[in-house]
């Protein structure tokens, strides 16, 4: 393997600006790595070989000839297939999309396109975001790197396996419930959640408008926040997108890996911390060697208690599905994406191509939740569920401000267990939906979250994630207590945790 | 008694315009009772004093200025089309022939 797919981002943006390497050299590197290694993971669905090492040679013509560029230009990125991309194939995915190639950039791509980032392709996911382990793509799922035979979280799945392969040095998500810090979790990489806003949503295929949130996923703190600076910003073209309130996160990234956290206060959620919630013990174990480290430091570590967190998984599966079966409407086999005859039925009615499309078109987790929402929705049932569950993001709301009250940052494990084996969940999507359940409540209050790796589980060897919240517009904190962890930990460990995963993909060459 | 019977599934199938064969409105019907016995549990949680939150942000109405601009052209709207016909959405037929 070319050393150069080992840098971090900040390595290569050093080695690019003093001219050690050049763009095309970093996009062949990882191109060579894709050709080597996707094959077994299959996080990409798409690469983009020739315009990557165009857009490379362009960053290095510009650099010869003097131009000032980005921070980040010609590092690589692997973007999310829930991103539309001019001229990319962008499937969500999903078959309803299968072909489709977009007419526009979606702002978030825009924004990289701008920074000089070489977009390398785009990555697997559960089919419309909709899942936590990627196994729900139409696509076939994406491997853990750690591990060939478990899930890579999802709905991210193929950005966050695509870091710990070493195909890409960054990479984007979105997270609806938890879809990027999960992965992150399972994967021993970092995955941040911003404050809701602060990322445009623009050209981001919809699942639930407002819930839904892009951010970046890296294999270091620093990284996580070089990408986000490029990321967020007020958009126009999205209406809820935050006019100000846009702290500097590299500053804090950099702040904290130096000076630490001494003084600030450090919540741990007591409904999110053991008790019934399914916590496996390695989890646990590595969750609470972080505090001590994080004590050690001279961070305060105080209790709080969130009750209305208990409730949160039950209220996001009546939002969420609620505002997919709405905004999955949109495909109805007319405008774009797949179209379907019934069988047998000469002149068929636009309705019974309509529902011949979407019976074809959608999978099974995505048919569930539209009906779950269209059911949640419905005459005599929405003050029951619907309503209920509104109610319920108040309170989580109130909680949220009680316990940022009492601490500047709260913490939990990301996930409650450790990447589980491909299919394990696959009947019981009950059980899968309470993967997220530590996640969830995020989203819908609109905070910021963090996920970093904190260790490995005794009884598996993989990866375990620690999740950092911060209030909505205060995504500085978790940078500046991320990297200030992740340097003790890294300390402890002697280097990155990646540098402890089993050598699984290079065996298989 | 389940929470959602095999006939409501079928007829909110309707509703969302999804065909689906009797082998699945069987296996949706009893995944769904179970998901809906797991999320039942808000009802109880707030009173009426709580007011529903539908979204983290207080939203307001953005406008931009009424003015022309260009947009896609018609082969740019029309790249992702199923169908098309003489810079026409092509969408299948609705009514009979005569």
């Amino acid at each position: 393997m070319s050393d150069l797919t080992r840098r971090t981002a900040a390595e290569l943006s050093g080695l690019l600006a003093s001219g050690e390497v050049s763009a095309v050299e970093v996009a062949r590197a990882h191109l060579d790595r894709i050709a080597a290694v996707d094959g077994d993971v299959h996080a990409f669905l798409h690469t983009a070989t020739e315009s990557a090492l165009a857009d490379a040679a362009a960053v290095d013509a510009a650099r010869a000839a003097g131009e000032q560029l980005p921070t980040l230009a010609g590092v690589p990125i692997a973007v999310k297939d829930v991103m539309t991309t001019q001229g990319q194939p962008t499937t969500a995915g999903s078959k309803m999309l299968e072909g489709w190639v977009p007419p526009y950039d979606a702002t978030v791509v825009k924004n990289l396109r701008q920074a000089r980032l070489v977009l390398l392709g785009k990555t697997n996911m559960d089919e419309f975001a909709m899942g936590s382990s990627t196994e729900h793509s139409a696509y076939g799922p994406t491997r853990n790197p750690w591990d060939l035979n478990r899930i890579p979280g999802g709905s991210g799945g193929g950005s966050a396996a695509a870091l710990a392969a070493f195909e890409a040095p960054l990479a984007t998500g979105t997270d609806t419930g938890g879809s990027i810090r999960q992965p992150a979790s399972v994967t021993g990489t970092v995955g941040v959640k911003p404050t809701y806003g602060a990322v445009s949503r623009y050209g981001l295929i919809a699942m639930a408008s407002s819930l839904d949130q892009a951010g970046p996923c890296a294999r270091t703190v620093l990284d996580a926040a070089l990408l986000h600076e490029v990321m967020a910003g007020h958009d126009p073209l999205d209406s809820t997108s935050l006019k100000d309130g846009y702290p500097d996160v590299v500053a804090a990234a950099r702040e904290g890996a130096r000076n630490g956290i001494a003084g600030l206060k450090i919540g741990v959620i007591r409904e999110l911390h053991g008790g019934d919630g399914g916590y496996q013990a390695g989890v646990l174990a590595r969750f609470d060697e972080s505090l001590e480290l994080l004590t050690k430091a001279g961070a305060e570590i105080v209790e709080v208690s969130c009750p209305s967190f208990t409730s949160a998984l039950a209220a996001y599966y009546l939002i969420m599905p609620s505002e997919a079966s709405s905004n999955l409407a949109k495909f109805d086999a007319m405008r774009y994406g797949l179209r379907v005859g019934p069988q047998g039925v000469e002149a068929p009615s636009a309705e019974q191509v309509m529902a011949a499309t979407r019976a074809a078109g959608f999978g099974d987790e995505v048919k569930r939740r539209i009906i779950l929402g269209t059911y949640a929705l419905s005459s005599g049932y929405y003050d029951a569920y619907y309503g209920s569950a509104q109610k319920v993001r108040t309170l989580i709301q109130r909680d949220f401000a009680a316990a940022f009250a009492q601490a500047d940052v709260l913490v939990s494990p990301t996930s409650p267990t450790t990447a589980f084996q491909l299919g394990a969940k696959l009947d019981d999507p009950l059980s899968m939906y309470l993967q997220d359940v530590a996640t969830i409540p995020a989203n819908l209050a609109g905070v910021p979250g963090m996920s970093l790796p904190s260790g490995l589980a005794d009884e598996d060897g993989l990866p375990a994630g620690i999740q950092l919240l911060a209030p909505a517009q205060a995504d500085d904190r978790l940078y500046r207590v991320g990297a200030a962890l992740e340097s003790l930990l890294n300390d402890g460990w002697g280097g990155s945790i990646l540098d402890k995963a089993p050598k699984t993909l290079e065996a298989t060459k | 008694m389940p929470a959602i019977s095999r006939d409501e599934v079928a007829h909110l199938a309707g509703l969302a315009r999804i065909e689906m064969s009797p082998d699945e409105l069987d296996r949706m019907a009893g995944q769904l009772d179970v998901i809906l016995g797991a999320v039942a549990q808000v009802r109880e949680v707030a009173g009426d004093d709580v007011p529903a939150t539908s979204h983290p942000m207080p939203l307001v109405n953005v406008t931009r200025p009424d003015e022309p601009r260009p947009g896609l052209s018609a082969e740019q709207a029309l790249a992702g089309a199923p169908a098309q016909q003489e810079q026409r959405f092509r969408v299948p037929r609705i009514l009979e022939e005569d």
